[in-house]
């Protein structure tokens, strides 16, 4: 039950319009940053303001969401968004990422196919892929409106020169519709694949640089790259210690004061249903509060 | 407390402005972004003439006093229309259509032409009008054929009644882009939407 202190979902109805107009043009203008009055969130700046702000924009209380944080359900940050969400609007919340019609993310996309009966939202701290290049707003204005984008290449071209290869691991640059260079969020760039003609729309939300911007479905999404040194994600040696998967994005976790490591699924949900599945990675059931946490201390 | 002739005779609003603002909202996102697709509509307040029901509900959702709408039926007859949408919006109605934000078309064949109405800037190019067309027919049937973002490979849209050099204004439009204006067609309770990034092939 909602929270009848508060509007559905918390923001006034005109900031909502406000939001939807701006939300609309970013879906006619794929990959362009259009500027919204950003409001002033129950959360600070850096914790996901702008994803909430466009959540709240278009939730009903028909929708199923779903919020992320680093692909985990159970961090803080998804975790708070979420109960937000459930105090202000009191729509059912779920971990499965088939379930949900909203799926609000920081910084991971589901490893799961997303469908074209849902919503991805991607919570964005710094919206503008070239501003750590160019500092002035009036000058990388100016840069997507002339489609000037060498000096991106430009730093790519930097990272082979000064490492041998492209070394930018995350918030890889991506070209949408051969148009608008635009900064995927924080995402690792072994997520940059999936948004290529993705089924679901995407959006996103940067609340203290005020700013929306969207990737409709079906459209192409280039992450930018050279003929001799083409895109590529990356990739582990190891499998997921839990689930066996090698074919999704794993965390490196240290698990004692010796050395001891363990790679996981950064998506807990993917890593819980594949493990319910019947799949079995090398370290499942020996880790401090599993049932079979006795019988791994004796092996050990 | 006495109402005025003129109170009575206003067309009410949303039954419930929260909810039904944000399923009509839906209904234009879910168009926007799959162009061409036909987005049914139900429960809608009626609307005076000559708005029809899906026009006049897609202005509740998305006007207010930020953005100056245009309607083009400027004549005495329209006068409920237009006190419709200053009452429930809020929002200037402009006589210059170059000037609005949003913009109606009750009769979509005098419509003057798309590059009049506010493109946006290179800079800016999301300031820039959003134009709803009130159409008889709308289908998936035959017309014309639509490919781009939102759409997985190509559909068909056929809508009307329109100008004669409609579509070849739209591909101009198109050519424009970043800048250009984006099209809401609203028929009788469905709607579809055609932003400026879409190709129309005749």
């Amino acid at each position: 039950m909602s929270d009848g202190t508060y509007n559905f979902a918390y923001l006034d109805e005109q900031t909502k319009r406000m939001i939807r107009r701006s939300i609309l043009k970013a879906v006619a203008i794929p990959g362009y940053q259009v500027p919204f009055a950003s409001r002033e969130m129950p959360m600070p700046y850096g914790w996901g303001t702008g994803g909430v702000q466009v959540t709240a924009g278009i939730i009903g209380p028909d929708d199923v969401l779903k919020v992320i944080d680093q692909g985990a359900d159970d961090t803080t940050n998804a975790i708070s968004i979420r109960k937000f969400f459930v105090r202000t609007t009191g729509v059912k919340t779920t971990e499965q990422t088939d379930e949900a019609s909203i799926v609000q993310t920081r910084h991971r996309i589901p490893e799961t196919a997303l469908s074209d009966k849902q919503i991805l939202v991607y919570q964005v701290p710094i919206p503008e892929p070239l501003r750590f290049l160019e500092p002035r707003e009036t000058e990388t204005r100016k840069m997507h409106a002339l489609s000037e984008y060498g000096l991106m290449h430009v730093k790519l071209y930097e990272d082979i020169a000064t490492h041998g290869h492209i070394a930018t691991t995350y918030d890889y640059p991506v070209k949408v519709n051969g148009r608008y260079v635009t900064d995927p969020s924080p995402t690792p760039k072994f997520d940059n694949p999936k948004m290529d003609r993705m089924p679901a729309l995407q959006l996103f939300g940067a609340g203290r640089e005020k700013r929306i911007y969207a990737i409709p479905p079906y459209t192409e999404v280039k992450s930018l790259d050279f003929d001799d040194h083409p895109f590529e994600i990356q990739t582990w040696d190891a499998a997921c210690a839990l689930c066996n998967a090698r074919d999704s994005f794993l965390d490196e976790v240290i698990i004692d004061d010796r050395g001891g490591r363990m790679f996981v699924c950064s998506d807990t949900d993917f890593c819980t249903a594949r493990q319910a599945e019947g799949h079995v990675g090398p370290m499942a059931g020996t880790l401090p509060g599993s049932a079979s946490e006795e019988v791994a201390d004796g092996v050990g | 407390m006495p109402v005025s002739a003129e109170a009575a005779a206003l067309h009410p609003g949303f039954a419930d402005p929260v909810f039904d603002a944000q399923r009509l909202f839906r209904a234009v996102l879910d168009a926007m972004s799959h162009p061409g697709r036909i987005v049914q509509l139900s429960d809608l307040p009626d609307a005076p003439l000559p708005l029809n029901r899906t026009a006049a509900a897609v202005c509740l959702t998305l006007a207010d006093f930020d953005t100056p709408l245009w309607i083009d039926d400027q004549s005495a007859a329209a006068e409920a229309a237009r006190r419709h949408l200053r009452f429930h919006c809020g929002c200037s109605l402009p006589e210059a259509h170059g000037e609005a934000v949003f913009a109606v078309a009750t009769d979509p064949t005098t419509l003057p032409p798309l590059a009049s109405f506010a493109q946006g800037s290179d800079e800016y190019p999301d300031r820039s009008a959003t134009i709803v067309l009130q159409v008889d027919r709308l289908s998936n049937q035959a017309g014309v054929t639509l490919s781009g973002p939102g759409i997985e490979h190509k559909t068909a849209l056929d809508a009307g009644p329109l100008p004669t050099d409609f579509w070849e204004q739209v591909r101009a439009n198109g050519t424009l882009f970043p800048r250009g204006v984006d099209l809401v067609f609203a028929a009788a309770d469905r709607l579809a939407a055609l932003p400026r990034s879409i190709r129309v092939e005749v």
